[in-house]
């Protein structure tokens, strides 16, 4: 499973459901964990992770996903690790049905030496060596964007990340969306993704609280920080979950009850 | 460290003016998010910032918090996707400097962002490659700006996340990475630049009122020392009140 969003568009509120559901043994992929994974890996829903950069943006580290990393809690957790290039190469790679994504990289690093998955080959008319990562091929990749119309239309702008390469790279594609609207008007180099490789959308206004969406709001960087001092300690993290995640109706009650917390 | 600034503004200051005017640099977040920042707005106004997360020709007013704010796409000239920006503009050669930081460092400049202690049962997981290993490997030239003490300056890395000059020499020339390499280090004590044969990193400018023996002391290798040391101009008043403007801004924005 896939839930992708670099900084930007990050699908909270799917998060927080699958949190909700107490589904386990996942294997995640996200090139960055931020700070959902960091709740998926302490709620204990995580068994596997593939990642390329694992800490607080700005902030520190995410100290769930170290406590699973270094002493196994609430779980051992696998991890896999990559760089971002490596990353990108690989969703590339699954969205163009390749077995592998290529690139020049991880030359000189460590990381081959830990990662099975790093390979070199010979490229076949230079004789280049290249790094071969095998494509990433989601079962679900989950992403929120800003727009849908009636007929399941996705439009998504600013920092687009890597989620379009997700959704054609996943055998199922399910997108939370800002608003449903009539029309997109998209230009015609938007990003859209057509209904019929989506397989279901949902509308979550503030579904990506707190990080952001551009044009309906702003990254919440005061609450980033503030997760410091929430994922530090185990029963701290626990206490936030059953309040914040199995304490509320809805993600909009969620959203209030965090910045009704910060006002204080 | 003087009474005027600390040694932290002397860092940015000294890391903004390896910047020329023009140059395209991919910005690594934190200290060198700022350096190029206060370099756009002092000496470079044209200084072409690219953030890992896709904008292209960033202005931020205030600093980003994590690489893809708001501020950045919002300022940016354009904003590619994440494939996008690793295959055609850096793996692509479009990157005159890469901008990073690091948690450790080596004599030849080889970083670790990765781990302390052994991989597999971590004393302290660190977030890990991130872009550093292309940045490293394809800009033709790197910087790098972090904090000069015997816990970053190590003898020898726990992970080799990035490659610098390897084990030195022509070691990087001879496994064929894209790039130059790294051709500054910027800490709060000075500057350090690698030999031109052996590439080892060598002092070569101190900032004002840091001592050599204090630059030694704060490193895990013998220290090599330029037989030609400079002292790095102190902060002009006009460095020093862009960078506090800017961190005052990006204070009052991000709260908290």
């Amino acid at each position: 499973m896939a839930l992708e969003g670099f900084t930007h568009l990050i699908p909270f509120a799917a998060g927080h459901e699958i949190i909700r559901q107490k589904r386990r043994n996942l294997s995640v992929i996200r090139m960055t964990p931020d700070l959902i994974y960091d709740q998926l890996i302490g709620a204990g829903c995580v068994s596997k992770l593939q990642f390329s950069w694992g800490g607080n943006p700005g902030v520190g580290s995410l100290h769930r996903m170290r406590d699973a990393v270094e002493n196994g809690w609430p779980g051992s957790l696998e991890i896999v690790e990559h760089s971002h290039a490596g990353m990108a190469a690989a969703y590339a790679a699954g969205a163009s049905n390749l077995p592998f994504g290529m690139l020049r990289g991880y030359v000189g690093s460590d990381l081959p030496n830990y990662n099975p998955q790093i390979k070199f080959i010979d490229c076949p008319f230079t004789g280049e060596h290249l790094a071969a990562i095998p494509a990433i091929r989601p079962d679900v990749t989950i992403v929120h964007a800003q727009k849908a119309d009636h007929r399941g239309n996705v439009l998504m702008w600013g920092v687009v990340g890597v989620q379009k390469e997700a959704v054609l790279a996943a055998k199922r594609a399910i997108v939370t969306v800002e608003e449903i609207v009539t029309s997109l008007n998209a230009p015609p180099n938007a990003v859209v993704l057509p209904s019929w490789v989506v397989t279901a959308v949902c509308e979550v206004k503030g579904g990506a609280f707190p990080s952001y969406a551009q044009g309906y709001y702003s990254r919440n960087n005061a609450f980033y920080k503030t997760w410091d001092a929430i994922a530090r300690e185990r029963d701290v993290f626990q206490d936030w979950i059953e309040r914040y995640v199995f304490g509320v109706k809805d993600f909009a009650e969620f959203r209030r009850a965090v910045e009704a917390a910060a006002s204080v | 460290m003087s009474e005027h600034y600390t040694s932290d503004e002397m860092m940015t200051i000294a890391a903004a003016r390896m910047l020329r005017n023009g140059a395209v640099c991919f910005v690594g977040i934190g200290l060198p998010s700022a350096a190029a920042n206060v370099a756009r707005l002092t000496h470079a106004p044209d200084v072409v910032l690219i953030y890992e997360s896709g904008p292209i020709a960033a202005k931020p007013s205030v600093l980003p918090l994590s690489i893809g704010d708001g501020e950045l796409s919002e300022t940016a000239e354009t904003v590619v996707s994440i494939p996008e920006m690793f295959a055609y503009w850096l793996q692509g050669g479009r990157i005159d400097f890469g901008f990073l930081g690091a948690a450790q460092i080596d004599r030849f400049a080889n970083i670790n962002t990765t781990v302390i202690g052994d991989y597999r049962k971590p004393k302290t997981r660190l977030p890990g490659a991130g872009g550093a290993p292309e940045i490293a490997a394809c800009s033709k030239q790197v910087l790098i700006t972090l904090r000069q003490n015997k816990r970053a300056f190590v003898q020898k890395l726990d992970f080799v996340t990035s490659g610098g000059y390897f084990d030195g020499g022509d070691a990087r020339k001879r496994m064929g990475l894209a790039g130059k390499g790294p051709i500054g280090v910027i800490t709060d004590l000075g500057i350090l630049t690698p030999d031109t044969e052996t590439k080892e990193l060598t002092l070569t400018s101190l900032h004002p009122d840091v001592t050599v023996e204090k630059a030694i002391d704060a490193t895990g290798w013998p220290l090599k020392v330029s037989p030609r040391l400079a002292t790095t101009a102190a902060p002009t008043e006009v460095e020093l009140s862009v960078l506090r403007d800017l961190n005052q801004r990006t204070a009052h924005e991000h709260g908290g």
